[in-house]
């Protein structure tokens, strides 16, 4: 049965809570739609359950408490996930890691090729087909792992702190990038940060979350996505609004 | 001043061990005659070498008998190990009922286990089967070791992509697990030589006619003490071989992506 929440919501969480084996809470009573077409923050501290909400919208963890609702058939394909690290076979070329979801969905190389090749032009590495990751910078690496999670064109991207591990003049271009890629691809995209400006600067809306036990404290939308740049005084007001926020989320 | 000349790579790195290996061979010989060592208690190396090669209609079918034997057993070792390993990988229960049991055969001296295997089978096979057991455990352990040691979000990666078990196993278990393997493969590869040599040691007479450790016992009976050198020379140079030719297999198969190949 479903429940009201939006006309667009891909994903709703009702009254979620996570608790692991050992007996931890993760998360306890989140409610929230990942509605079509937006470009949804996790912020919180360490430890708050973002990772967590992702691995349960993935449907890598169940859910303990609540439920999740998911309105898109998933065979596999719907989800492009990027984790923290780049996560790549070493192993494999840059091709054969890119073509992995759709080997796994039993293409041959020859047919996967074309959509392999726009996967890889779209992160800006086209040509780097036969390089093998270790030969790769730390910011190439997760250009590739990005274009693996888009490889299958997914209506929903999940991505866990992909650029946390980055330097910030790497972490800027892929910002950049990133706003370009869901342009041209419609993805939805869940992004987990504990950057403010990060989630100031991506966001279409930012859920502020809290930890012990995890939990949704507050959401602020982003009205006039980036209109500006990062100098500007709306990029500004927006970021001190977030960070109040989190502040206010830290003391409750 | 510095030299602009380089010495090629390989030069570079043949270099040290060869002076070394040439040193010490000049003041073996030197030494036997200088003193005037008689060859039943040292023999020079040309002595050795000449033995050698005087006797190889004996030697050769002996070394060929013992490093058969080596190989087919570490060739046994790879399919038993690697087969058990992707078994212990499926299935805990499995692992926990049969990892034991692997134990046991492993910590128990072989030397000890040979003559029981003599009264049970014939040289050749037990002899075959002590080489086994020496190789076999770290080919499995290392092998077992690397099926377990996936990248946690990679295998995440395959759930979320609803891969199959057999396909999981395939494109990220085995890979994972090959530098592992090939580690198990070195070490397993020169303890099939010392197995086969010690169980054809623990046959002795029983052995007659097979590798060049019955060779080296019947030599001793004969107090031919430079036929004895030259077998062990020949054995040296097999687990030379042997580690030698597993080294390059592992170069090859690691070459492009894995830290252990990287050239430094």
């Amino acid at each position: 049965m479903l429940k009201m929440s939006g006309p667009h919501a891909l994903v709703s969480l009702r009254g979620v809570g996570k608790t692991y084996p050992a007996g931890v809470t993760a998360l306890r009573g989140v409610d929230l739609d990942i509605r079509a077409g937006e470009f949804l923050t996790l912020l919180g501290p360490s430890g708050c359950g973002k990772s967590t909400i992702l691995r349960l919208i993935a449907g890598l963890d169940r859910v303990s408490a609540g439920e999740l609702i998911r309105r898109f058939e998933d065979v596999g394909a719907a989800i492009g996930f990027v984790f923290q690290e780049p996560t790549l076979m070493p192993w494999g070329s840059v091709f054969d890691n890119v073509f992995l979801p759709l080997r796994l969905r039993g293409m041959t190389r020859r047919s996967a090729a074309p959509a392999v090749d726009e996967a890889l032009a779209l992160v800006g590495l086209a040509g780097f087909h036969k390089a093998y990751p270790r030969e790769l910078s730390g910011g190439m690496r997760m250009r590739v792992s990005i274009a693996r999670a888009l490889v299958l064109r997914p209506r929903l991207l999940l991505m866990d702190e992909p650029f946390a591990a980055l330097d910030e003049i790497a972490r800027f271009q892929l910002n950049d990038d990133l706003l370009r890629l869901k342009d041209e691809t419609g993805a939805t995209v869940v992004f987990v940060t504990h950057s403010i400006y990060e989630s100031a600067y991506l966001s279409t809306r930012v859920a502020v979350m809290a930890s012990g036990p995890g939990r949704i404290v507050t959401e602020i939308t982003n009205d006039a996505p980036r209109e500006g740049s990062r100098d500007s005084a709306a990029f500004a007001a927006l970021c001190q609004q977030v960070s109040e926020a989190l502040r206010q989320a830290m003391k409750e | 001043m510095t030299s602009v000349m380089r010495k090629p790579e390989w030069l570079r790195r043949a270099l040290p061990p060869a002076l070394v290996l040439i040193a010490t061979l000049s003041l073996w010989e030197a030494s036997v005659r200088l003193y005037a060592i008689p060859p039943y208690v040292l023999p020079s190396p040309t002595l050795v070498l000449t033995t050698l090669a005087a006797d190889r209609a004996i030697l050769l079918p002996a070394l060929a008998v013992t490093l058969g034997t080596t190989l087919e057993a570490l060739a046994l070792a790879v399919i038993g190990g690697v087969a058990l390993a992707v078994l212990f990988s499926q299935s805990k229960w499995v692992e926990r009922a049969f990892l034991p049991v692997a134990i046991v055969l492993q910590v128990t001296p072989i030397i000890a286990i040979a003559p029981l295997l003599l009264i049970y089978l014939d040289a050749r096979a037990a002899v075959l089967v002590c080489a086994f057991l020496v190789a076999f455990f770290p080919i499995l352990s290392n092998t077992a070791l690397g099926l377990a040691s996936v990248d946690r979000n990679l295998s995440d990666l395959f759930a979320l992509y609803r891969a199959s078990g057999w396909r999981t196993l395939l494109l990220l278990r085995a890979p994972a697990a090959l530098p592992y393997f090939l580690g198990g493969l070195r070490i397993g590869g020169g303890l099939a030589l010392v197995g086969a040599i010690a169980a054809e040691l623990a046959a002795g007479a029983a052995g007659k006619g097979a590798g060049l450790a019955f060779r080296i016992i019947e030599a001793g009976y004969r107090l031919n003490i430079p036929r004895m050198f030259a077998a062990l020379a020949l054995i040296s140079l097999a687990g030379i071989a042997i580690f030698a030719s597993l080294a390059a297999l592992s170069a090859r198969l690691l070459g492009r992506w894995h830290e252990s190949a990287l050239e430094r």
